[in-house]
């Protein structure tokens, strides 16, 4: 959790050191730390992992080398896409990761057919498919889920409800939100297991997921978690043109909907510290130790910087390589 | 008195402007009017400027609906790529409903939406679509260069009793003209020429455009005099104009931010090519995408993009070359 955290704010003070050159879109995984290490916790080696293109924190998890996630997002010849995705294309399948949609909702469909593949080669694999509450609203999540509960398939489905998609806040656009409902009883439509969880709740996380992917690896199909909590970044770097250099504004509810104290009552629910205090009063880390823990993550996330920094720009014929296999 | 003016700001007054002139121009999309402090929301209220979900096919779909029922919507997309969710909408409901119902049905509505976003937004998001949408009968498409007709094109967009497919282009937001003041409309089908030449027609739409006419400006220090031809709208296509400019100069570039293979140029090429053949003094050129994906890297990106070393290039071979056996 400290090194995703870790990761994002270091990613996000490019933006200030290297003003230009991060490009496009970028979006932060802050406040989800116990949402995907939780989730994550539970999971096989083997199991496929489909997240959104807020796609930073996973891969840290499964055993992507923060050097080449880096270099990724520098656009340099040693990212872990070679320069072709950036940000929001973060692909790594040898953890298990193929890697993520720009577009909402689209991943939804993919992770459901790696759970299909996994269920016809009898693999025992579950899927974990990560999205977005703004996601939600697509077609192509109710289209795959009624499909992964009439073919039982091992998937779960975990919904990343951080009260936001993109500037607009559930409230506006989701209609279980309108009713004072929780999201997770969309699952009701499908007549398939749905819970919602609080997301900042690393332990609460890990039951629920774990609960889910044990009947999904039973055979007995898929389950959808809502997990609850608070993106802590802006939506994604302000949408500007060159010249001007991308940059990170305030979050939504400051920025647009005036606000501040919704944010501020958010960042008191930080995940990391409300883990942090539970270890220490059941004596498993020490203050000392957790201050290591956090030494660390920043000198290896300053080391990926460096390393990104020191990593060539790929060649521009090296354009025309990769599309067909 | 004109008033200067950037990009962005011609297409919101265009909007502010049709929804205070007629009260059935409507607008949803994601995002937008989520405030009281909006000032659409405060002109026209929340009735007609009505924030979405992530719903692209529905907002499409819906928006058609409300058209058939004598709204004219506008469907705010933002990015071109998130109307493919919904293209069926687009494709294949919108611009047939007239033609299958023997005429009797009218479905004006405009889909808006950004694209060709050259700054790193990598394979999903900087995409080029208009070769697909400029082949289907019953949808037209309009793409501004420039303020004055980011506004003239939108107003007779949403005027329009059609499906229209309005697309404005992200690397000209800021793009500052001069906007005359008041009901400025640019009807479809009439390009624009950009700059008046002798020796050689250069065609090129939105971005391309003020690339072309740099390049122009660099190839008239080498006393090549270039004419610079916009069409605006990609259907309906006028033809005529670029056929009457290859009669004066005998030579032909065609530069698209498109890949080859689905470039807009492509299908003018295949027009000039029955209609103007007999003038070309040398085989045209069409500089446009590589047949690849928008790299995330700024230096695979510039290699793929179209650029004004590409154009003068190209410029200068077309008028080294004479056509073979002429």
């Amino acid at each position: 959790m400290v090194r995703i955290r870790e990761f994002e704010e270091r990613v996000k003070r490019i933006f200030i050191e290297h003003p230009g050159v991060i490009r496009g879109h970028t979006h932060l995984a802050d406040g989800a730390e116990a949402a995907i290490v939780g989730s994550l916790a539970t999971r096989n080696e083997n199991d496929p992992v489909v997240p959104t293109y807020r796609c930073h924190g996973y891969p840290l998890v499964l055993g992507t080398s923060a050097r080449s996630m880096m270099a990724e997002i520098y656009g340099r010849r040693d990212g872990l896409c070679k320069g072709f995705g950036g940000s929001m294309h973060l692909s790594d399948p040898a953890h298990h990761f193929p890697g993520p949609s720009g577009i909402i909702g689209q991943g939804i469909a993919q992770a459901t057919g790696m759970a299909m593949a996994a269920q016809l080669r009898n693999t025992g694999d579950v899927t974990y498919c990560y999205f977005g509450d703004g996601a939600t609203k697509q077609g192509v999540f109710f289209e795959s889920v009624n499909i992964a509960a009439v073919w039982k398939l091992p998937i779960v489905f975990f919904l990343e409800n951080n009260e936001y998609q993109a500037y607009t806040h559930v409230s506006q656009e989701d209609a279980n939100s309108v009713a004072g409902d929780p999201l997770s009883q969309k699952a009701q439509a499908f007549s398939i297991p749905g819970v919602t969880v609080d997301g900042t709740d690393l332990l609460q996380v890990y039951d629920a997921a774990g609960k889910a992917v044990d009947r999904a690896r039973q055979g007995a199909g898929p389950s959808l978690i809502e997990m609850k909590f608070y993106r802590f970044s802006a939506h994604g770097n302000a949408i500007t043109v060159p010249p001007m250099s991308t940059q990170f504004g305030e979050h939504e509810a400051i920025e647009i909907h005036c606000n501040p104290a919704e944010y501020e009552a958010a960042r008191s629910r930080d995940p990391i510290p409300k883990l942090k205090s539970v270890l220490l009063k059941r004596g498993l880390i020490t203050e000392g130790a957790a201050i290591q823990i956090e030494d660390a993550a920043r000198a290896e996330m300053e080391d990926a910087v460096q390393f990104a920094l020191a990593s060539p720009f790929p060649a521009p014929e090296d354009a025309t390589n990769y599309i067909y296999a | 008195m004109p008033q200067e003016m950037i990009y962005a700001q011609a297409m919101a007054e265009a909007i502010a402007e049709e929804m205070q002139r007629d009260e059935k121009v409507i607008l949803l999309g994601q995002n937008l009017g989520l405030t009281e402090r909006d000032p659409l929301v405060q002109k026209f209220g929340k009735n007609r400027v009505r924030v979405t979900p992530i719903s692209e096919t529905a907002e499409l779909g819906i928006a058609i609906g409300a058209a058939i029922s004598g709204l004219r919507p506008i469907v705010e997309l933002y990015m071109s790529e998130f109307m493919l969710v919904g293209f069926g909408q687009v494709l294949n409901e919108a611009p047939r409903l007239r033609y299958m119902s023997g005429g009797q049905v009218k479905v004006p509505v405009v889909f808006k939406a950004g694209y060709g976003f050259a700054a790193g937004w990598a394979g999903q998001h900087a995409n080029c679509l208009y070769h697909t949408m400029m082949g289907i009968p019953g949808l037209k498409v309009a793409l501004p260069s420039t303020p004055v007709d980011a506004k003239g094109l939108l107003k007779a967009a949403i005027r329009d009793d059609n499906p229209v497919v309005f697309l404005y282009h992200f690397m000209l937001m800021l793009d500052k003209g001069d906007v005359p003041e008041g009901d400025h409309v640019v009807p479809f089908g009439r390009a624009d020429v950009k700059r008046p030449g002798k020796d050689l027609t250069i065609v090129a739409t939105g971005w391309m455009v003020p690339k072309s006419l740099t390049a122009a400006e660099r190839l008239a220090k080498d006393g090549i005099d270039a004419e610079v031809i916009d069409p605006r709208t990609l259907a309906p296509l006028d033809i005529d104009t670029i056929v009457s400019s290859i009669k004066k100069t005998g030579r032909l570039v065609l530069v698209d931010q498109a890949p080859r293979h689905s470039s807009a140029a492509a299908i003018i090429a295949g027009e000039i090519a029955e209609r103007a053949f007999q003038y070309l003094k040398a085989p045209l050129r069409m500089v446009t995408a590589l047949d690849t994906s928008v790299p995330y890297s700024a230096p695979m990106e510039k290699f793929v993009l179209p650029d004004e070393e590409k154009i003068i290039e190209a410029a200068k071979s077309v008028l080294r070359k004479q056509a073979v056996g002429v």
